[in-house]
């Protein structure tokens, strides 16, 4: 029996986890993929959003106002990349402006600091590639990019070296709460606890309307995107939004931390909650609307296209706390945008409060989090010349295109919480990131994940589950048919 | 750091190109020099193409890649000319100063008096094209197959469709039905295919494999691996798909041959401007960059249809780098006004882009790709609006580089401006 379990090793589910391995409380987090961070947290803007947009007064405003302060610090903390890049909305007509003055009204109720409106020439001053509609903007200092998934990682490992458990492809199939406990029944068997944080993301509602009957619906919204090579990094200094919609805060263009730069995203509400395909119709909308704000977009360096869900909820906001009829169990739903924004907030508050309700206290001593490295790519000659004189490991370029030495895909095999996919070396390494897409790298990153492992290479995946990389060796094929006809000798070809 | 060494000419690249030039330049009496290559063997991707057709012109003779590439190997081992591999360079300096590094010698920094960039090409990958769909696993480019199968006797793939019809494509649908998998189609977007007219006989036609021309594939589905694509017709002048001609291909495995790319990031660092059609260094007959002694040969300055081909322009190379290195005022360092190179019509990504003075006679090397197929074509080559030269060809197509010597005495070198090729169908 555990103090708690959290369902969903996104964010949100991994901030809880460090946050609570930090009281005197036994912790288990399933996550139904092979990977923590494998559903909507890899696949979103990954922008760290000033406040502005939401709602007066609402979870999301408070939490948003809240998080966006925390993060500078977390990430510190953490040694994951942060840069506090500044966001623009931009109006493209004189129409928009009026709209831009309603922002800084509601940003400042809020409590968003650092909020201005910027004329044309400025604007072009800052950015001189935006769109020539473009006629003033809303400039948010505390506006940010960041890299989810690497937050996500560290902050799971930070939670498992300070002893919360991190079961990997474990799905929730049902959950019950029996005299004050919560049981969640999974492949491999219940697992119980006295408290249970639901951190499903698009399925937070699933396990809420099992157990509660305040029940809600978390409908998915997809998002499709593209990603341009990071030779086009330095385009836009700042994250360029169009004025917010109904449905979201619109296109945007922005640089990332590894300085390739993302376009997008739609927004569709769809049935299925795991399909994250992309749509020619999609793409196509992306690459129409973006043009507004960058009508040179060089599409023929286009290295990535990917969609990814937000879980959007009935109530049109996060649904955050202890449900009124089930004590004990913690919701963090509806974690749409600015989830990510929000999650160091709702981390803290969720976890005082799961806290609380067991009466626990905070542990007497919080190991460190796990000690990175600087990346190789990231390195001066001098430190390139340390780190390989050290270890010739480093010495041995895998993945050419984001400079990756061998030194540091078996340190993201071997790390605690290590890869077990490519996909997973890909996230903590960036081996297979860059413009060629792992064609170059993946054999050789087969192979060490082989060795590394234990696992012959054909049993390998890209992210787990059946998303197997081969069908098998040369020597398990079947005859060739024969072919009809003559056979033909001499070939020549080049 | 320790020293910064120093080294007459380093070329970038141990594959065709790279060798060609250094067994030239080596030849031609420059004995301060180093290959750099990052794989753990000299040879390049050549390692990996086992299949026979290599040679033909260099050689005589029928040769598969790694036979062809062991020839140039023999011949910089008989001469001892230095090489270092699993070395990765990192840098290029636009004053040529070269950091490497690699397990055995660590970081080092070289002074290069002249480099050679011959760090080939590498495939276009799916996100390239935005294919809408799924990003599971059952998709790669064709040369990532073709290391999997020919290198580690691993399998990518049982029901196969091949998206593009380059060479490498063409060569891994023959080799993917030779090991027992089920190459259901090569899916081609434009109206021809890219690859070489004799792949397409003999690795499609031969084996019965169906090329759709004018088809791309518009969908992939499959949430973990890949469960089948959606191949659609695409409208000739558009590109794209006609509604109502989709059609589903259950496969589990999509592979890319959908174009190569140069592989110029280090070019770019040294300051070598690109090509904005052939993605390579803009150069001159003497295959000189726009950077002093920086120059370019093989698939990073455009990509070859023949590995014969890289390995004579690289030797080319070669002995321009060693000429330039004797006397950088020499022709390939001249201060004159150059005579600029254009595609003309129907002629895309002709090299050299600019031919610098003195024009050394007796001929100028162009070569080019035609923008569609022509029949019963003529090149004519214009120099300032003159026609200087027409050449008859029966049929040119985008799938095979086109070449053309121009001779020097049809033109006056010393006051020519503009040389510009057209491609035009015989009256």
């Amino acid at each position: 029996m555990f103090d708690v379990t959290i369902i969903g090793g996104g964010v949100i589910g991994a901030a809880i986890a460090r946050e609570l391995a930090r009281y005197r409380l036994s912790v288990v987090l399933l996550e139904r993929k092979s990977d923590v961070a494998e559903g909507t947290t890899k696949a979103n803007s990954a922008i760290i959003h000033a406040g502005y947009d939401a709602k007066p007064g609402s979870q999301k405003a408070r939490t948003n106002v809240a998080g966006n302060a925390l993060f500078e610090g977390w990430c510190a903390e953490l040694d994951v990349p942060f840069r506090r890049n500044t966001s623009l909305v931009v109006a493209f007509s004189d129409d928009d402006l009026p709209g831009l003055e309603d922002l800084v009204a509601r940003g400042r109720e809020n409590g968003v600091p650092g909020l201005s409106l910027i004329d044309e020439a400025e604007l072009r001053r800052r950015e001189p590639n935006i769109g020539p509609k473009a006629r003033g903007a809303l400039l948010a200092e505390t506006g940010g990019i960041c890299c989810p998934y690497e937050l996500t990682i560290s902050l799971a490992t930070h939670a498992l070296l300070n002893g919360a458990e991190i079961r990997l492809n474990t799905p929730v199939t049902a959950v019950r709460r029996e005299n004050g406990v919560f049981v969640c029944q999974t492949p491999q068997g219940p697992v119980a606890s006295r408290a249970l944080v639901n951190a499903a993301g698009v399925y937070a509602d699933t396990i809420n309307n099992q157990l509660s009957e305040d029940t809600f619906t978390i409908t998915a919204r997809r998002g499709e995107y593209l990603m341009l090579d990071k030779r086009f990094g330095p385009a836009f200094q700042a994250t360029i939004f169009q004025m917010p919609t109904p449905m979201g805060k619109g296109v945007l263009i922005t640089p990332t931390v590894e300085d390739t730069v993302i376009l997008g995203p739609t927004a569709e509400d769809i049935e299925d909650k795991d399909d994250v395909r992309t749509t020619a119709g999609g793409l196509d909308q992306v690459l129409r609307v973006a043009a507004l704000s960058w009508p040179q977009i060089p599409t023929r360096h286009f290295i990535t296209a990917f969609a990814g869900l937000r879980a959007h909820c009935d109530r049109n906001d996060f649904i955050l706390g202890e449900a009124a009829d089930v004590p004990g169990l913690f919701n963090a739903a509806g974690i749409e945008s600015p989830g990510l924004t929000a999650a160091p907030a709702i981390a803290v508050e969720l976890a005082g409060q799961v806290a609380d309700r067991l009466s626990a206290g905070k542990k007497d001593s919080f190991k460190p989090p796990y000690a990175t490295r600087k990346p190789f790519r990231l390195m001066n000659q001098a430190e390139r010349e340390t780190a390989v004189a050290a270890d010739p490991a480093y010495g041995r370029i895998i993945c050419r295109c984001e400079s990756v030495p061998e030194a540091e895909i078996l340190e993201a095999i071997r790390r605690p919480l290590g890869a077990t996919t490519l996909d997973g070396v890909k996230r903590r390494a960036r081996a297979g990131m860059g413009r060629c897409q792992g064609g170059f790298c993946a054999p050789r990153v087969l192979e060490l994940l082989s060795r590394e492992l234990g696992v012959p290479q054909t049993e390998l995946t890209k992210f787990g589950g059946a998303s197997r990389i081969l069908c098998g060796t040369l020597g398990e094929m079947p005859e060739p048919q024969p072919r009809a006809g003559q056979e033909r000798t001499g070939e020549t070809h080049a | 750091m320790p020293e910064i060494r120093k080294i007459d000419l380093v070329i970038i690249g141990g594959g065709p190109a790279g060798l060609a030039a250094a067994v030239a330049a080596w030849d031609d009496g420059c004995h301060s020099l180093l290959v750099l290559e990052r794989d753990v063997r000299l040879g390049g991707i050549l390692q990996q193409c086992i299949h026979n057709g290599f040679g033909l012109h260099v050689f005589h003779e029928e040769l598969t890649g790694p036979e062809y590439a062991d020839r140039y190997i023999r011949q910089v081992q008989e001469r001892g000319i230095p090489f270092q591999c699993d070395t990765m360079v990192l840098d290029i300096s636009p004053q040529r100063l070269v950091t490497a590094v690699s397990p055995a010698h660590g970081l080092v920094q070289i002074q290069a008096g002249a480099i050679i960039l011959a760090m080939g090409c590498r495939e276009r990958p799916r996100g390239a094209l935005a294919i809408p769909g799924t990003n599971c696993a059952g998709i790669m480019t064709t040369g990532t197959a073709q290391r999997l199968v020919n290198l580690e006797s691993l399998v990518p793939g049982r029901r196969i469709v091949i998206l593009g019809s380059g060479d490498i494509g063409l060569i891994m649908a023959r080799r993917m039905t030779c090991i027992g998998a089920k190459v259901l189609a090569c899916v081609e977007l434009m109206p021809f295919s890219s690859g070489l007219t004799r792949n397409v006989v003999q690795c499609l036609h031969d084996y019965d494999i169906p090329l759709l021309l004018s088809h791309t594939v518009i969908a992939i589905e499959g949430r973990e691996r890949l469960t089948g694509v959606t191949i659609a017709e695409v409208d000739l002048a558009t590109r794209k798909p006609i509604p109502g001609t989709e059609e589903q291909i259950a496969c589990d495995t999509l592979l890319l041959s959908v174009g190569l790319i140069p592989e110029n990031e280090l070019s770019l660092s040294a300051g070598v401007s690109l090509s904005e059609v052939t993605q390579g260094p803009l150069v001159d007959q003497n295959l000189l960059t726009d950077v002093p002694g920086v120059f370019a040969c093989g698939n990073v300055l455009h990509v070859h249809d023949l590995v014969d081909e890289v390995s004579e322009e690289s030797a080319r190379a070669g002995l321009a780098a060693l000429a330039w290195i004797r006397d950088p005022a020499g022709p390939a360092g001249s201060s004159l006004e150059p005579i600029r190179v254009r595609d003309g019509k129907g002629v895309r990504g002709i090299v050299p882009q600019q031919i610098s003075r003195p024009v050394q006679p007796p001929k100028l090397h162009l070569t080019f790709r035609p923008d569609a197929v022509y029949k019963q074509a003529t090149i004519r080559v214009e120099v300032d609006g003159e026609t200087v030269l027409r050449q008859k060809r029966l049929i040119m197509t985008p799938g095979e580089m086109a070449v053309v010597d121009l001779p020097t005495g049809r033109f006056d070198p010393a006051s020519a401006r503009e040389i510009t090729v057209h491609v035009e169908v015989s009256a």
